[in-house]
């Protein structure tokens, strides 16, 4: 991030305004130090034990029915709960900041719930009220659907878990944007969904990336509330989470971090993307801000080249 | 087309926006809707668009051509509308920008791909900006938005146009440029049109009715000439240009206050103090330019005043600061409580002293 005035490389700064340089190096490496002990390590840990014993073991792991099976459950939960908080995030957000209603504030709390509650606590509240003794657990139970320590259990577990992540990236974003475009083209005979498609979404399209993004690393990442709906039956409702777990109980260390490298590879790549995204972000916005001092340009009325 | 909208109210929350409020616009004219922010104005205009939607207990009625469209949808009402910061769809370029009505209109309806182009051609042609369909909004000036945004607005050729302050934004060499620009164009399209504004001098000079809002009321209507000759209230009076306001009989007890307003070059300054003539003091004379502005003291009262006399005058009387002179006005208004328990005014008579034979009734 690049201060405009305050480059301390510039000559523009004064020495009296810049920090003595002890203390820059000691808050520098401070932060270096902090960051490679709690994140770099950690991640290089997971790859270095799952290559321990050889790409050849590492790779073995994925041969197992089970952790295919985890895999192919946590794509399935994610491909699930990500298309439909897409859903409700831009239904959320199109509902909070283009219109004016009652409940607003309660509305906007609730988006944030999930983030606010322990995600094991949204899985007791699952059993709670899906389980076999919940509320609707007899009336589900005659009609032959379960639940809880099944698939709709984790797939309920993980939309609640990431409902809020889409809503969140693009309520700020709708909001900058304002509402006068939306009323130009109402004016102009534009339907709801005309509206929607052609002029709100392309001005939000990055902001809905980013927020889809973060909601698909969540959703393949989540374990508390899906550890307490799912039961843990391996090759039924075992997610790659859950299943690192247990092979990690099972003293399996090669499995359980190649299993992990997965997830870390995963969350690497959303990094990756999220930093491109940002990039393109902040040039959008530099683009407003230059737009915003262009306006005052005089202009000149009548032809021009 | 002719616009009416009749009993308008509308509240936002306690706040009243607008408090039963009428306006007729007949048929291709230019209506300017005058009055200072939090006046009611904008809101009175996103009414009659369909944006907002007047008090549902009020009675209130829209007329376009005498068929009541206040049930209408927006998207329905077919008028154009150009907002206070342009709106233009930021992701699309000029030529979709205003093509953007066509594309969405009824499949039935829409013209075909070339009837389109040759319209946004025709259009931007008419806005002065053939040749700039590629541009994105972001890369135009606030004038070319402007030009763009009021393409856009007629491009489905609508009967009434709306303007939200459509020269706020932009500095004043371009909005003359461009005031003198929509008047014509105007008239070419024979729209009827409301436009908001809070510059007066934009109102007299563009719209054939002006009407002056004042706490979500309207205060008075009529030509540019009426309103600003015979301003109905202390407010149009002070919203419509400088003023000077001399308070009389509040010192004294019997008699009833008043108000005098006189405008700058209503007051015509003589070398000699006469019975038909007021004294005053000359404090400062500023004479760089075609009028000359001098500051008073009205010797009475000590109250200052400031007058607008032709060079000339300045120049042959010789006006220096602390030269006593004579004042006669011209024009003025005046304006008195109507009794002593209410706030209502009402104009009363003025004489000059020396013009009749009774004196000042008010002081």
């Amino acid at each position: 991030m690049h201060h405009p005035g305050v480059s301390y490389e510039g000559k523009s700064v004064s020495r009296a305004a810049r920090d003595p340089l002890w203390s820059r190096v000691f808050l520098i490496a401070g932060a270096l130090v902090f960051l490679g002990v709690l994140l770099v390590l950690p991640l290089a840990t997971v790859f270095v034990e799952a290559l321990r014993k050889g790409l050849g073991a590492a790779l073995e792991t994925f041969a197992n029915p089970d952790a295919r099976y985890a895999i192919w459950l946590t794509l399935l939960v994610a491909g699930i709960s990500v298309p439909l908080n897409l859903v409700f995030g831009l239904a959320a957000s199109w509902a909070v900041t283009k219109h004016d209603f009652r409940g607003k504030s309660l509305l906007l709390t609730l988006i944030d719930l999930p983030f606010s509650v322990s995600p094991v606590i949204s899985g007791l509240f699952l059993i709670l009220v899906f389980g076999v003794n919940g509320w609707f657990g007899p009336m589900l139970n005659s009609l032959g659907l379960q639940i809880i320590f099944a698939v709709p259990g984790i797939v309920l577990a993980t939309v609640f878990i990431t409902f809020p992540f889409v809503a969140r990236e693009l309520i700020p974003a709708m909001e900058s944007m304002g509402r006068e475009e939306e009323q130009a083209a109402v004016i102009l005979g534009a339907s709801g969904w005309q509206i929607l498609r052609r002029v709100t979404l392309p001005n939000v399209r990055w902001a809905l990336l980013y927020g889809v993004l973060l909601c698909n690393a969540r959703a393949m990442g989540e374990f508390g509330a899906v550890s307490v709906v799912s039961g843990h039956i391996r090759g039924e409702t075992n997610t790659v989470p859950l299943h690192v777990e247990i092979l990690y109980n099972e003293y399996n260390f090669v499995a359980a971090f190649a299993m992990a490298s997965v997830l870390a590879i995963l969350a690497l790549l959303t990094l990756v993307a999220k930093t491109m995204l940002e990039w393109r972000i902040q040039r959008l916005q530099q683009q407003v801000v230059l737009e915003r001092t262009r306006h005052r340009d005089p202009a000149l009325v009548g032809p021009q080249p | 087309m002719s616009l009416a909208a009749l009993n308008i109210s509308k509240h936002f929350g306690k706040t009243t926006a607008l408090d039963n409020v009428s306006l007729e616009v007949k048929s291709g004219q230019l209506v300017a809707l005058l009055g200072p922010s939090g006046s009611g104005k904008t809101t009175l205009l996103r009414i009659m668009a369909g944006l907002d939607f007047p008090d549902a207990d009020c009675g209130a009625r829209l007329l376009f051509h005498g068929r009541d469209v206040m049930d209408l949808p927006a998207r329905k009402r077919k008028v154009g509308m150009v907002f206070q910061h342009y709106a233009l769809f930021r992701n699309m370029n000029v030529f979709d920008n205003v093509a953007f009505g066509m594309t969405v209109a009824k499949r039935s309806e829409r013209p075909s791909k070339a009837e389109m182009a040759a319209r946004v051609e025709e259009l931007l042609a008419k806005v002065h900006l053939s040749g700039y369909e590629g541009r994105m909004p972001h890369q135009l000036s606030g004038g070319q938005r402007q030009r763009v945004a009021l393409a856009r607005a007629v491009a489905l050729r609508p009967e009434i146009l709306l303007l939200d302050e459509p020269f706020g934004a932009l500095d004043a060499k371009v909005r003359k440029e461009l005031r003198k620009w929509l008047r014509a164009f105007q008239e070419e399209e024979k729209l009827t049109t409301v436009f908001v504004t809070h510059d007066q001098e934009e109102a007299l000079e563009l719209a054939d009715e002006v009407v002056v809002m004042n706490n979500a009321r309207v205060e008075q209507s009529g030509s540019p000439q009426e309103v600003y000759d015979h301003p109905a209230s202390p407010f149009v009076i002070e919203f419509m240009g400088n003023v000077n306001l001399l308070l009389r009989g509040r010192k004294k007890p019997g008699t009833q206050p008043t108000s005098l307003y006189v405008r700058p070059h209503d007051i015509e300054i003589c070398q000699y103090v006469s019975g038909h003539t007021l004294e005053a003091r000359v404090l400062h004379v500023f004479s760089a330019g075609s009028v000359g502005r001098v500051t008073l003291e009205y010797l009475e009262t000590g109250e200052m005043l400031e007058a607008e006399v032709p060079r000339s005058e300045v120049d042959a009387m010789k006006l220096t600061a602390g030269q006593l002179v004579g004042l006669r006005f011209r024009h003025t208004r005046v304006f008195a409580k109507k009794d002593q328990q209410r706030q209502e005014l009402v104009e009363v008579p003025y004489q000059h002293p020396g013009d009749a034979p009774q004196a000042e009734p008010a002081s």
